[in-house]
């Protein structure tokens, strides 16, 4: 099965995060707002054009399109 | 260093309230600069306690110190540079492990740490509770609790700093962060650059041995720039211990680096916070539901923008009017002041004084509109409504290689009609992607801003006075439809290189403004455009000056005029001579009479009350009686020369308007004008047009207020019906390339200064000033010339080009931009 992305997950979802595919300043990025493989995050609600995506990410609110959460890998919890 | 005065580094991740701490610490005593070379604000306040000087520097909001952006860099440097006595690390007590991430690169860089945990009262609230003395012992740095907002812990932050302070850096933080199976190449780093003595000396090795382990650009750069040639050797080794972690544990150096400094920060948070059990939706989470809704979202945006709109530029605008009689009475004092007039020319010291107060008080008229502006953009800040304005649009803008946080620039410039482009500039510092934001920099201005308006106003009223309704929303409509296709055309050429940064923004939990920080901010704001625009404008406006007023008339034209003078006050003379004041008024009398006449018309301007205007008067009749008779038509006499002196005062009225209009066109702005009708010819722009486009440069106000100068508005005309009579080959179809060109006109002069400010590059000024000629001459001469070929009229002409302008956005808009596309893995 293919591995499941964050951009994968649908609003109101719950997951768990185990990697991160993002390389270089977006890799950095991430890993400086929180994202980090096991890191608990809830995908809260898509923006009115679809595009970027809210989540929840360990009690704090990010925003990241869905291009960005694509680099982000998951597992359901 | 003196040890009596202290500098204090304020360091702090995004929305962890530093500037309410930095505002607490210093007061009203602050300094705001930029950082050496760069754009980054750089903001420095002062205090003193108990006889000890402290100045306190706020470092950017960063989440990280790396190089991957400037204001990591210019916080980093900062630290390594000018090694601050102590950094205030300020931490948000209710989201501290992500906090804890920069708390713990900080430590790592051996600087003496203060930890602050604000917003206390939000920790409380949810429910948060921090144990700061377990949090203290485990980092082994002092701790201090505080509410910046409310004032709350000013004095233990005071003894805080100094405590630490005074132990000059005896007692370094005792916590290390464990890199786990790194530890070993960390290690083997260091010892290598304990090599270097100069390294060793003024860096903190085992920082910087993660830092070159991690790939870190700027921290090769403190290699290179320290130990010079012997610096490949040290790379060289950080690379291959960096490739061998890598190929041992399937993990790059800088992820195990950042992903053990979370699980260090969550296993601190696991001893010090006691997060409720069962956790409840807080209140931005519920207003999100409606403020990001699919439905409800974009409406409450539009009521924002609306009211944002309705108080800054229409209450704004009253407001201005109202504040108006202050500039006015500026500009008369200063009229009062100067060497009075004279029959056909004003001495040059009085033209050049008035011509320079008029053009700052043209500026400063739109202050109140700016006050209002900026205080409504610091409460949309301080609410946390900007991130989730972003995050409706952003899909939107992004198609045009802006950014969602451009939309608030862009209202501001003035998405319908009347806006300003100099606090849209100003607002685009708040997008972090820099190539958006370069993007959004060269687009506010082609936006419809309030001084374009009169210009339009006179266009359509005079050539398409049937249609004007329509005419109107086609130009504060098309503005939008050009703005977008070009800012995307910016973005895929010019600004190609620039990197665009990933979307990623927190959105932080809603706050309520306070009074106090809105002014604060609104204040600083103005006075920050004051300090950077009014010697510029000065200078402008005296270069325009004399642009306008040089070579000045010939002197045979000059001898013309002054022959009408000679007439005219002859003819006043023979008429004195036959009354009784034969004797007591001689020629030079003429100008003291029109003078007197003016000085007691503006006296008595306003004045309601009858017994002041009776003072006034038997003040002026006391000053000169026999004046006193002529202009208030006393006995026969007085009648008869009042009358006559009327008759002087309409030739001499003639001859000023004519001679000021032929000044005007043989100055060295008028020769322009001439020499590049060759290119307008095509857009339909005559010399005379020339002249006053290139006076709207100085600021755009102007081409109307040319226009009515070069036609000259006879008494009881408009000056939409001069131009008409004036310019009688003109068709619908020259205004309508004409109010094109307008809207595209490049930044006027504030603006211009505002864009070197905020792109930090003299290069992107001219280029913002160099496009928007090109573009609006093409655009001009494809509706002029274009529409003659086709024979449309003005209007069809019109609709055309607006279909044109939304085919463009069409087309632009689904060109993907292959950047975003290459960041892919």
């Amino acid at each position: 099965m293919d591995q499941l992305t964050l951009d994968g997950v649908s609003p109101g979802d719950e997951c768990v995060m185990t990697g991160l595919t993002a390389e270089g300043a977006l890799g950095q990025r991430l890993m400086d707002l929180g994202f980090f493989p096991g890191a608990r995050i809830q995908v809260v609600r898509n923006a009115p054009l679809v595009d970027p995506v809210e989540i929840e990410l360990d009690g704090y609110h990010v925003t990241i399109r869905h291009e960005e959460a694509r680099t982000v890998e998951v597992s359901l919890s | 260093m003196s040890d009596m005065s202290l500098t204090v580094a304020l360091a702090g991740q995004p929305n962890c309230g530093k500037s309410t701490v930095f505002n607490m610490l210093t007061g009203a005593r602050q300094h705001v600069a930029n950082y050496p070379g760069v754009t980054v604000e750089k903001k420095t306040g002062f205090f003193s306690h108990e006889g000890r000087k402290v100045s306190l520097v706020d470092l950017p909001g960063t989440y990280s110190l790396t190089s991957y952006s400037l204001e990591e860099r210019v916080a980093r440097d900062f630290l390594l540079d000018e090694k601050p006595n102590l950094v205030v690390n300020v931490a948000d007590a209710s989201n501290l492990k992500r906090n804890l991430y920069l708390t713990l690169q900080l430590l790592e860089m051996g600087v003496p740490v203060l930890l602050d945990l604000n917003m206390m009262d939000v920790a409380d609230r949810r429910g948060i509770q921090v144990d700061h003395k377990e949090l203290s012992r485990l980092l082994g740095v002092v701790v201090v609790q505080t509410v910046g907002k409310k004032n709350d812990g000013k004095s233990p932050m005071y003894e805080g700093i100094f405590t630490v302070s005074a132990r000059n850096g005896d007692a370094p933080p005792t916590y290390k962060v464990d890199y786990g199976p790194l530890e070993g190449f960390v290690e083997q780093m260091a010892d290598e650059l304990v090599k270097a003595d100069q390294l060793a000396e003024k860096y903190p090795l085992r920082w910087l041995a993660l830092k070159l382990l991690e790939g870190d650009t700027s921290a090769e750069e403190i290699v290179v720039n320290t130990v010079g040639s012997l610096s490949s050797e040290f790379l060289a080794k950080a690379k291959e211990l960096s490739v061998e972690f890598s190929e041992q544990h399937k993990l790059t150096a800088d992820r195990q680096i950042a992903f053990s400094r979370h699980r260090a920060a969550a296993s601190i948070c696991k001893e010090v916070v006691k997060e409720p059990a069962e956790k409840k939706k807080s209140l931005s989470d519920r207003a999100d539901t409606y403020v990001c809704n699919k439905v409800t979202g974009p409406m409450i945006l539009c009521a924002i923008l609306f009211t944002l709109y309705q108080i800054s530029i229409v209450w704004g605008g009253d407001l201005a009017a109202w504040v108006w009689p202050v500039w006015g009475g500026v500009e008369d004092f200063v009229a009062a002041h100067l060497p009075v007039e004279g029959f056909l020319q004003d001495p040059l010291v009085r033209s050049l004084g008035l011509w320079l107060v008029k053009s700052l008080t043209a500026i400063l008229n739109y202050l109140p509109i700016f006050f209002l502006l900026f205080a409504l953009i610091a409460v949309l800040e301080d609410s946390g409504y900007m991130p989730r304005m972003a995050f409706i649009l952003d899909r939107m803008f992004r198609k045009f290689g802006l950014h969602g946080q451009s939309t608030l620039p862009l209202i501001l410039g003035g998405v319908y009609v009347g806006g300003c482009a100099i606090p849209g500039v100003m607002a685009t510092k708040a997008i972090p992607d820099e190539r958006a934001r370069l993007a959004t920099i060269l687009t506010v201005p082609l936006m419809n801003c309030l001084a374009k308006v009169p210009l339009y106003l006179i266009l359509i009223s005079a050539y398409f006075a049937d249609q004007a309704g329509l005419a109107m929303f086609f130009i504060a409509t098309v503005t939008m439809f050009m703005a977008l296709p070009i800012a995307k055309l910016l973005s895929l050429t010019v600004l190609s290189g620039y990197e665009s940064a990933p979307f990623i923004m927190e959105m932080p939990p809603y706050h309520l403004p306070t009074l106090a920080g809105i002014l604060r901010r609104a204040f600083e704001r103005i006075w920050l455009f004051l300090k950077k625009i009014v010697t510029v404008v000065a200078a402008v406006a005296l270069v325009v000056f004399g642009l306008i007023y040089f070579p000045g008339i010939p002197q045979d034209r000059l001898d013309h005029y002054e022959k009408q003078e000679q007439v005219a006050v002859a003819k006043f003379m023979k008429a004195v001579d036959k009354t009784s004041l034969a004797g007591k008024l001689s020629e030079s009398d003429v100008m003291g009479l029109i003078n007197y006449q003016n000085d007691l018309k503006q006296a008595k301007r306003g004045v309601k009350d009858k017994a002041v205007a009776a003072g006034i008067n038997a003040e002026y009749e006391k000053m000169n009686p026999v004046y006193w008779s002529v202009v208030k038509r006393k006995g026969k006499d007085g009648k008869k020369l009042n009358k006559e002196l009327k008759k002087v005062a309409k030739v001499r009225k003639k001859i000023r308007r004519e001679s000021r209009t032929e000044r005007f066109e043989s100055s060295f702005l008028g020769m322009a004008g001439r020499a590049i009708e060759p290119v307008t010819q095509y857009a339909g722009f005559n010399w005379r047009i020339n002249i006053a486009l290139l006076s709207a440069f100085a600021a755009k106000e102007n081409a109307a207020a040319t226009i009515g100068s070069i036609y000259g508005i006879e008494d009881g005309k408009s000056v939409q019906e001069s131009m008409k009579e004036g310019e009688s080959g003109f068709t619908p179809l020259h205004a309508l390339a004409l109010m094109l060109f307008m809207a595209l006109y490049p930044p006027c002069i504030p603006t211009t200064v505002m864009v070197r400010a905020q792109s930090g590059s003299t290069k992107w000024m001219l280029f913002g000033i160099g496009y928007p000629i090109v573009l609006g001459l093409s655009v001009a001469t494809l509706i002029y010339s274009g529409g003659m070929l086709f024979g449309l009229t003005g209007f069809q002409a019109m609709w055309v080009f607006y279909g044109l302008c939304i085919c463009a956005t069409l087309i632009m808009g689904a060109i993907p931009d292959r950047s975003t596309v290459k960041r892919l893995p």
